[in-house]
Formats: structure tokens, sequence, C-alpha cells
């Protein structure tokens, strides 16, 4: 079992919602996501999720847009993600998925990458533009080391597609609140709760719903029927805001606390 | 032909990465276009108006004055610049626009570069009476001002696109965007052989009315098939189209002109079949320019319908099958090239198309005695004589 995996069976011991928090890697700096993912897990978070910056992010709204293009001038890369997550691993267990566009992982080599992946202490894949029909040899690669490959549902998706995503994915499903790229919306739609029990009735995993979840009343509202509440942009919105500030490590955590409290 | 599988895969190249909130969406899509490929009342109508409303069947042109310069090369232009709108781009439009009327969709959106996919795009929308809205690079739209005034004249709304490198690949990444956002109303019209399954397929099928022209014309002048294909390659469409018709004529050579801007040695080209390597971008697997890290290279050529960092799927196969060849053309022999033709066929051609043309004086060089060469005239210049002008 690995770490995400021991975290569900974990909070549904304890009958708790996952709060995932996402962060894109390298914004505002490497040392600054460091701190960041240790200070978010004595803030609530159940599992982190870190970005990759990619020079082309088209599932990606305005505001994770502009945070991979600030860590692409920092000059953040895959393998300096890796040696990151490495470094983390000597003083946490949070659960860490990488959430990446597949050009970068394609380039890497699929094999050289979740080899080296595992190697540092990754727990689970997430690829906005890798549909499973594409994820063969990935899935067959992750599989064998016990690495996640955490697929999408949205509300678009035919239900005919259910199996395959279920099957494919480990460690959760990835629900898509809204047809839509990433970033806070001030209200998520309204048949959001049917949309997603028709899914978790054909599915057996964890199901997290991410896109567009901003605020308390959002993620209290989510974790009544979702496993998990995923929240991106809001949080990167919050790096931004506090980029100058000395304690901008506190800030952002206390805004995390602000949100995860209620799951 | 066995090309693409039923997963959009020429071999490893092209296939399907989008979010999954389009796959659903690319499924119906593919469905309803493998259906109307078999459609007489949708061919019937797709046929019309290509001969009726753009113009079709362009001339084969044989450039005299152009091969006699040229010695062992005789020179014909098919003509894709006489077509309504003034590029081929419009062959495909027209059918994809029809698709998006039968699948019921009330919006339409392009991405576009040089501005002539979007003004194919706006005009076939405004004749169907659809909303379009237009995305284009920032760059582009200063150095196409006259196509971008042609869209607005035509009812669309031109999204003027400021992320990344503000050129064709980021127009296509808030077009991708646009279109998850509206996919229940919006049709995506894509301008290249590129993007995902069934994109790549539909471009070609659309374009391919250039090759099956163009081979009939010829037969019918020369009594036998041409010895060359020549034609410039951005995503790929007016190539792929002009080629696909003569896939199976095995002596029959292609050549693909890529933009190698100012220079194939230096970072500043768009030409992934000569530089690139296999990668990830809008939505399948082809050759791309990208850095030691995966991350997508700035294209650049002084076309801007050529400057894209990947390339359509099916041509990264032909390179590896050895079926084309891929070549390279500057930004000085691509305005050569179009000085060349002005002179001595009185034709100005667009600064894309001027890229083959620019090709043919090394191809001369090469050449048997008694060649043939069909090369296809994409577009004509006329948008590019007011940014030209200050460089020649």
């Amino acid at each position: 079992m690995n770490r995400i995996d021991q975290k569900f069976s974990q909070l549904k011991r304890n009958k708790k919602k996952a709060f995932i928090a996402f962060i894109t890697a390298g914004d505002p700096d490497l040392t600054t996501t460091e701190k960041l993912v240790l200070a978010f897990e004595r803030s609530g978070v159940d599992i982190v999720e870190l970005g990759v910056p990619f020079s082309d992010p088209l599932a990606d709204g305005p505001t994770i847009q502009a945070a991979s293009q600030r860590a692409i001038a920092q000059g953040v890369t895959l393998k300096k993600i890796l040696a990151l997550v490495k470094r983390l691993r000597a003083t946490t267990e949070l659960p860490i998925c990488l959430m990446t566009y597949y050009n970068p992982v394609f380039h890497f080599g699929e094999k050289e990458f979740v080899a080296q992946a595992v190697r540092a202490g990754v727990d689970g894949l997430i690829i906005p533009d890798l549909p499973p029909e594409e994820a063969k040899t990935l899935i067959a690669q992750a599989r064998r080391v016990n690495l996640a490959t955490i697929f999408f549902l949205a509300p678009t998706t035919d239900f005919t597609r259910v199996a395959l995503i279920n099957k494919s994915s480990t460690g959760f499903i990835y629900y898509v609140s809204v047809a839509g790229v990433t970033g806070a919306r001030t209200a998520l739609p309204k048949a959001l709760r049917a949309a997603l029990k028709a899914f978790q009735r054909k599915s057996t995993k964890p199901i997290c719903v991410g896109f567009g979840i901003s605020t308390p009343a959002q993620v209290r509202e989510i974790a009544r029927y979702a496993d998990g509440v995923i929240v991106g942009s809001a949080i990167v919105k919050e790096i931004l805001k506090n980029k100058n500030k000395k304690n901008l490590v506190a800030c952002v955590a206390k805004f995390v606390r602000s949100l995860s409290r209620y799951v | 032909m066995t090309k693409p599988d039923k997963f959009g895969h020429f071999d490893e190249f092209g296939g399907r990465y989008v979010p999954e909130t389009l796959m659903t969406l690319l499924a119906d899509l593919e469905r309803v276009f493998v259906r109307l490929r078999k459609d007489a009342a949708f061919q019937r109508e797709f046929r019309f108006y290509l001969q009726e409303y753009a113009g079709r069947p362009t001339n084969l042109y044989l450039a005299k004055r152009l091969s006699a310069q040229l010695k062992t090369l005789k020179v014909y232009l098919k003509r894709e610049d006489l077509l309504h709108t003034g590029s081929h781009k419009i062959n495909n439009t027209l059918g994809q626009i029809l698709i998006a009327k039968r699948m019921g969709k009330t919006r339409i959106i392009a991405e576009t570069g040089a501005g002539q996919h979007g003004v194919a795009t706006a005009t076939v929308a405004a004749l169907f009476g659809l909303r379009c809205d237009i995305y284009m690079g920032a760059e582009d739209i200063e150095r196409q001002s006259l196509n971008v005034y042609r869209m607005k004249l035509l009812g669309a709304r031109v999204v003027p696109v400021t992320s990344g490198s503000k050129t064709l690949k980021d127009a296509m990444n808030e077009a991708i965007r646009d279109w998850v956002t509206n996919v229940a109303n919006t049709f995506y019209v894509i301008g290249s052989v590129a993007g995902p399954h069934p994109y790549p397929v539909m471009v070609r099928e659309f374009q391919s009315v250039i090759g099956q022209e163009a081979k009939r014309q010829f037969a019918q002048a020369e009594k036998r098939l041409p010895d060359y294909l020549l034609a410039c390659v951005g995503g790929g469409s007016n190539s792929m189209g002009l080629f696909h018709a003569f896939f199976s004529d095995k002596n029959v050579k292609m050549i693909g002109v890529e933009a190698a801007g100012l220079g194939l040695d230096t970072l500043k080209h768009s030409a992934p079949l000569n530089r690139g390597t296999a990668g990830v971008l809008h939505g399948s697997k082809s050759d791309l320019l990208q850095d030691s890290d995966g991350q997508v290279r700035v294209a650049h050529s002084i076309a801007a319908g050529l400057d894209y960092p990947g390339v359509g799927p099916e041509h990264s196969y032909y390179k590896k099958i050895k079926r084309a060849e891929y070549v390279a053309v500057d930004d000085k022999e691509a305005i050569a090239g179009m000085k060349l033709l002005c002179k001595t066929e009185g034709i100005i051609p667009a600064m894309e198309s001027s890229h083959a043309i620019g090709y043919l004086e090394k191809l001369a060089k090469r050449a048997k005695k008694n060649s043939t060469v069909i090369v296809c005239l994409s577009g004509r210049g006329d948008k590019d004589v007011q940014s030209i002008k200050d460089i020649i």
C-alpha cells in the first residue's frame, strides 16, 4: 500500500475526507515550495499535489499559467522537483503527487521517470493531457513500483468510459467539477452532486473533486459527498499575494487551514 | 491505407492527448466524421460549396518563364492562391463547419497564425450565420493587421493572445481552453493536420482535394505522373493535401519545405522535422521543438503561418517511413522565392508558399533534365506586402 492508499483508509476509519492542496513547484522558488509542503502537513492537508511547470499548460487558467511561467523563469525542471521531493522525504510522510503535462514525462522517458519518481518518494502521478487510452505503457511501469496513476472524470465523460478510468486509476480519481480550465469560480455547477453520485455508483476508487474550489462554503459542501476536495488556484493566488512578505509560508498555511478545517 | 489506426496513431505519432473533458466530444466528432465522409448528401453539399463558393477546381498552371530560368525543371503551380479568401484554408473550414452544423453547434472558434485560417473560418461562419471567435497571438496581430481587419469585417471577434510567445502555439492553447470551457455549443475548427484525433485525418480528408485535382490535371497535361511534389510545411495542411493522393505512387518524390528562419543552426527556426525530437503538443505526438527539459521552444519564421514548433503527426510518419523528404528554407531564401515568382510569373505568393518556391533553385540543381514538379501555391501574398516592404 502506498502513502495515498494508507491515507484514504486512515481517513475512512476516522470518517473524514481528504483535503488536497495543489501548488506549482518553484513558485516563487523551490526553497519556499519545500517550506510550504512542510507547513501544509501541519495545516490539515492530507495530500499535496506539486505542479510541474510547463510551457504550454492548456488545462490551466490564468492563475496557474502565470505560476508556471514564474517557475520556469526560475529554472525549475522536473529533475529539480524530484530532488525536492527527495529532500522532503527526509522529514515528511505526507503523500505527494506530481501534476504534470505529458511532454516533460515523455521527454524524460517514461521508464526512467517512473523509476526516479518512486526513488525520490513520489506517490502518484496526475497528467491532465494523458487519458488512459494513451497511458498503457505508463500505467504498466507505474504498477510495478506501486506508483499511483490518477485519471480524470469530467461532467462530459460518457458512462461507457467510466470502467476504463476506474480500472486505470489507483490512489484516487480526480473529478473535474466543471467543464473548463483550472481557476477559482464563485459558483459551482448545480448538477455537481447528482453527476458525482452517478459516477460513484460505477467506480470503486475514492473520487476527489477539483477545479474552481476556493471558499470554505464550497469545501464544506463538496466534502459532504466526495471523498476529497482539491484546492489549487486559490492557494497559488495566496502565494502571489504574499510573495513579498517575510512570513509568506505562515500566511499561506493560515489560508490553507481556513479551508482544510471544513473537510 | 491503414493509417491511422482507430486511435488516430500513425505508428507512434498522432493519438489523442487531451483533457478528459474533451474525450467524449472527440469520440462523437469522430463518429460523425466517419459517417459523413461516406454520406452522399454531405459530400454533395461539400462539393457544391467548394465549386460554387470557394472556386474549385483551381488551375494547375505551367509556369513557363520560371521553368525556363530553372532549366532542368518544368514547374506546375497548383493555384490554391486563387481560391476565395486567398488560400487553401477554405477547403478545410468549409468541411469542418458543415460538420459543425450537422452536430448542432452554434459557435465556431479557431486559432490562426498568418490569419489565413482565421479569415477562412470567419468567412464560412458568416456564410452560415454562426458566431465566430478567432484566437490570434498578439505578435501575429501586429504583423498581419490586414487579415485581422478582414476577420473583423466578416463579423468575427479577434481575441488577442498575450500568453507565452504570443504566436500560433499560444493561440492554439487559448483556443483549446475556450473549447474545454464551452464544449457543449462550440466547434473548434483546427486549421492544420494537427491536434487530437480525428483532426489530422479530417483536415487531410478536406484538403486532399488539392492532390486529387492536381493528379488529374497533371495527367491531362503530361500524360504521366510528376517527378516531384513540393509544398511548404508549418502544421502541414497544404502539403498533406497535395501529397495524400500520391501516397501509393512510389515514383513521385515528395518534398516538404520547413521554415529555417534565421538558420537551422540557430534556435530561431520553425523546423521540427529537421531539428526537433518526438514530443506531445496540442493533443498529438509528433516532431517538436523542445529544450532538454521537454519545454516547448518558441519557433521563428518570417512567415507567421509557419511559425509553429510542432507539425502534423502524419508528416512525422512520412518522414519516418521515408515517404517524404523534409528540407528547410530560411527567411532570406523565402524572400528570394517570393521575388522570383513575382518577376517571372506575375504572381505574388504568400510568405508561407514562398518557402516552397524558395527551394526550387536547389531542386533544379539536383533534378535530372526534363523533370516535372507540382508546387502547391497555397496562398497569395497580398497579406504580406505591408510587412515585407520594410524588409525588402
